[in-house]
């Protein structure tokens, strides 16, 4: 039977579509602090996109990979609930202030430590930097194809996958041989919900230095629950060039952030009579917008 | 991203009751599948009480997602499109298997079942919790999932093999019926014709005859109560079998066009020659076993009530801030002000009902359970006599009341609506269709006073009140039990006026003893949540207004009839 090595890629992100009036500091930059940080909505829809290949080929196995802070463990925990297997969490301070270069270097170092994958998923982009451009950089890095904007993937075998595209103008479906990068859209289905079982499974599941800095018995806990550590590789278990990490790897400066409110320029009071119902008709059948 | 758990303080304040700590370590057996080198795949089982009331916690979360994010906003399209009938199978809307979908990859079903059978091991506060939040976001719906149910009285019923074969299916997501009601046999299900009898030849029964208004009647698991002894005509003929939908026989041969909780299939039933498996003792189906899974989908009732009077409220709320009259929102005005406390009154008293009712039936459940594996203490078997004498008295008061209240309160949320509130633009006209069926099925308001006027006429609801007389209160709410002492007085004389006379006087008085005695119960278990946090004062108050009106009524009608009055209301001497 088949089964496939599937590399899920995530972040732990804030929390923008809830942005209330303190979201941005007076620097003009994101303030961390008010915001909740969850699971990059794109990336569930990958994630789900992972978990649909495993409910075809229940041998397949699922990494989650993510790269932050400690905390970012949450992220993996969530991905342990909704069923995926294994999760590695990148971190080390050598890594903070990475732009998506470096990002993706670091990413693509990891992979090519686990070394053994048949396919990439992500989502298209994170909603905090918007940038999509993690994914992409990351297929280059492993000299992999890729496939964007993925909404479906609608077949897949050892040789080869489908995958229906979602652009701008219609849909494309592509095929590829693996191994390859697929980046997801938010037109892609939601995720399914975190699973009860596993949650109460999982929930206690931790990297060894939160285990260690709560007290924990380190002995005790790798060898008696193994899927309760999360594994947790700094930069002295990757094999990588520390000049291309972090700030020092990251060409990107950030020379000013501005503030855009947007709202509208001009606006029209319509009664509902019936002749300004026509003259509005009228207007929009002449601009395109109806009809 | 709508939570109907975290954005109802109301859960987590029941959720959090003190008893608790006693119902968990009870259900959890001192926690033992945990540490049990034997229980494999048990890794999911909580190491202590806090460990299982963060895993309630953190399961109700899901459950109050998927109700916020899918049940929810399926709800209006599931009740526009219904399930619909097809080669005599049931083919839910498109909604509906959407929801099944979430519920069981989240692993919702089977939440109360053993952990051998892949079930969460889940206590009934969590479990009446969870039905309490579905039913807020589609009443309909609640019934597929909440017939799970039926698997609790498999599991407390049924030989091994059975629950080995079925109860594992259901925590796989298979769906159940409770195949009752005939044409025939309704509230009296004495009557109940479907033949089963056993067949030498084939080594098997056969269920033979019709069943009628079978909520979910294509689900893959039914219990169905049938006729296994020839000759008899009562409720000892009775017994009650397993049918597998896997091994045939049956067809949906109608499906009811009803007037709410359309979502729900309701199905007409045929059985030819299906076979079935006998669960539990032959003759016992009704008295014992019917009796008991009754009781279990009751107590689903009083959830489904509050449920659908919580999601009624909030909508009678949104719209009340919202709507724009005589220049300022109508909930300003006294009359909808007025209207809306009392609704939230009337919420907040039947779910403290609806908890302290679950809390019984959890103390004894759990207590009998045990006893299957050890012998009961002498102080423990007691125990489960109190708390099983309490869940059978409150099971039909909670029923009543809260199914009462629940119309109450639809009815006005949507006159609040006004005139948009009978369109079918807004939901409230779909919840108030649904909240119709709460005091008809699973046994009507009338039936349930039988039952309730019981502990009227034997003192015990007299003895609770007294028993929530002597809890320790804070002094501040001392004028709140003096109320309801004097509502009691009022209630043992007007109980006292209507016992000494015949049987037939006392059930024409019943509804108004068992509502007086409910409204003082529901008092007494506010004032208790005002101890625990002090912010239910208000509703407490209201509440109090409310019941205290109501029970000064039902006394003025007692106190003025006499036992000549019967006739004057009978139909054959009306002469107008």
């Amino acid at each position: 039977m088949n089964a496939f090595k599937i590399i899920v890629l995530a972040k732990q992100v804030p929390d923008t579509r809830n942005v209330g009036k303190d979201a941005m500091k007076a620097d003009g930059t994101v303030n961390r602090a008010v915001l909740p940080a969850i699971f990059n909505p794109e990336d569930l829809h990958a994630l789900e996109q992972a978990l649909r290949i495993k409910d075809q080929f229940p041998e397949s196995i699922i990494t989650l990979l993510t790269m932050g802070p400690v905390r970012a463990a949450e992220i993996l925990r969530e991905g342990f609930y909704r069923g995926a297997d294994d999760g590695i969490l990148l971190t080390d301070r050598a890594f903070a202030g990475s732009d998506t270069l470096a990002t993706s270097y670091s990413l693509s170092c990891a992979i090519k430590k686990i070394k053994d994958f048949d396919i990439i998923i992500c989502g298209r982009q994170a909603i905090d930097g918007d940038t999509a451009q993690v994914g992409p950089q990351v297929a280059e890095k492993l000299h992999i194809p890729q496939i964007t904007y993925c909404e479906e993937i609608q077949a897949i075998d050892k040789k080869k996958i489908t995958v229906k595209r979602r652009l701008e103008r219609g849909v494309e479906v592509v095929e590829c041989a693996l191994p390859v990068l697929i980046t997801v859209n938010n037109s892609a289905p939601h995720c399914r919900p975190r699973n009860a079982k596993r949650l109460m499974k999982f929930k206690h599941a931790t990297t060894m230095s939160k285990h260690q800095e709560t007290g924990g018995d380190y002995l005790a806990t790798e060898n008696a629950n193994t899927h309760l550590s999360i594994k947790e590789w700094g930069i002295s278990n990757i094999d990588c060039e520390h000049v291309q990490l972090g700030l020092a790897g990251s060409p990107t400066k950030v020379k000013k952030v501005d503030n855009i409110v947007f709202q509208s320029k001009e606006s029209k009071r319509i009664d509902d009579f019936d002749e300004d119902i026509s003259l509005l008709m009228k207007e929009l059948i002449d601009s395109h917008i109806i009809g | 991203m709508a939570n109907f758990f975290t954005d109802n303080p109301d859960l987590k304040f029941h959720l959090d009751h003190p008893l608790m700590q006693r119902i968990v370590a009870l259900k959890e057996n001192q926690y033992k599948d945990k540490n049990d080198p034997m229980a494999i795949g048990f890794d999911y089982a909580p190491q202590d009480f806090e460990d299982a009331m963060d895993s309630y916690n953190q399961v109700l979360e899901i459950v109050g997602e998927i109700c916020g994010d899918i049940i929810g906003p399926n709800a209006e399209s599931v009740d526009h499109d219904g399930p619909t009938l097809k080669d005599g199978n049931v083919v839910y809307a498109k909604g509906t298997q959407e929801n099944i979908d979430a519920i069981v990859k989240a692993g919702l079903m089977g939440i109360s079942l053993p952990r051998k059978f892949g079930g969460l091991n889940f206590c009934i506060i969590p479990y009446v919790m969870a039905a309490d939040i579905v039913s807020r976001a589609d009443a309909g719906f609640a019934n597929i999932w909440g017939l799970q149910d039926c698997a609790e009285t498999i599991n407390d019923f049924a030989d091994e093999i059975q629950k080995e074969k079925y109860l594992k299916r259901v925590c796989n997501g298979e769906t159940m019926a409770m195949t009752l009601t005939e044409p025939d046999a309704g509230s009296d299900l004495q009557a109940v014709m479907l033949k089963a009898h056993y067949d030498e030849g084939k080594k098997t029964w056969l269920l033979n005859g019709v069943k009628r208004f079978i909520t979910n009647g294509g689900g893959e698991i039914s219990l169905v109560l049938a006729r296994s002894e020839e000759r008899t005509q009562d409720g000892r003929g009775l017994s009650m079998f397993i049918y597998d939908r896997a091994n045939g026989g049956v067809t949906v041969r109608r499906l009811e066009n009803k007037l709410g909780i359309k979502g729900s299939p309701t199905c007409e039933l045929v059985f030819k020659d299906a076979p079935a498996e006998l669960c539990g003792q032959r003759k016992f189906g009704l008295i014992k076993y019917v009796m008991a899974l009754m009781n279990s989908a009751r107590l689903g009732i009083i959830a489904q009530s509050v449920g659908i009077g919580e999601a009624a409220y909030r909508e009678a709320l949104g719209y009340a801030k919202k709507r724009m009259q005589f220049g300022k929102p109508i909930i300003e005005f006294p009359a909808v002000y007025e209207m809306l406390a009392v609704m939230k009154a009337k919420v907040t008293a039947s779910r403290s009902l609806l908890y302290e009712t679950a809390r019984f039936v959890d103390m004894y459940k759990s207590l009998s359970h045990i006893s299957n594996e050890r012998d009961l203490t002498k102080e423990e078997k007691e125990e489960m006599k109190k708390y099983q004498k309490l869940a059978d008295m409150y099971t039909p008061l909670g029923k009543s009341l809260a199914s009462e209240f629940c119309n109450e309160i639809a009815y006005d949320a949507l006159q609040i609506h006004g005139g948009s509130g009978f369109m079918k633009d807004y939901p409230i006209e779909r919840i108030y269709r649904d909240a119709r069926i709460t005091s008809i099925y699973e046994g009507t308001t009338q039936l349930q006073v039988v039952a309730a006027i019981r502990g009227v006429t034997t003192g015990a609801y007299l003895a609770q009140m007294k028993e929530y007389e002597k809890e320790p209160i804070k002094p501040e709410t001392e004028s709140y039990q003096r109320i309801l002492i004097h509502m009691t007085e009022q209630y043992e004389e007007a109980e006292a006026r209507v016992v000494v006379q015949n049987a037939e006087f006392i059930d024409f008085h019943a509804r108004r003893l068992v509502e007086m005695a409910g409204n003082i119960i529901m008092g007494y278990l506010l004032l208790m949540d005002v101890q625990r946090n002090h912010e239910y004062w208000k509703t407490l108050e209201v509440f109090l207004k409310f019941a205290r009106a109501k029970n000064a009524a039902n006394s003025t009608f007692i106190g003025y009839s006499n036992l000549n009055d019967l006739g004057k209301f009978k139909y054959e001497n009306v002469s107008l």
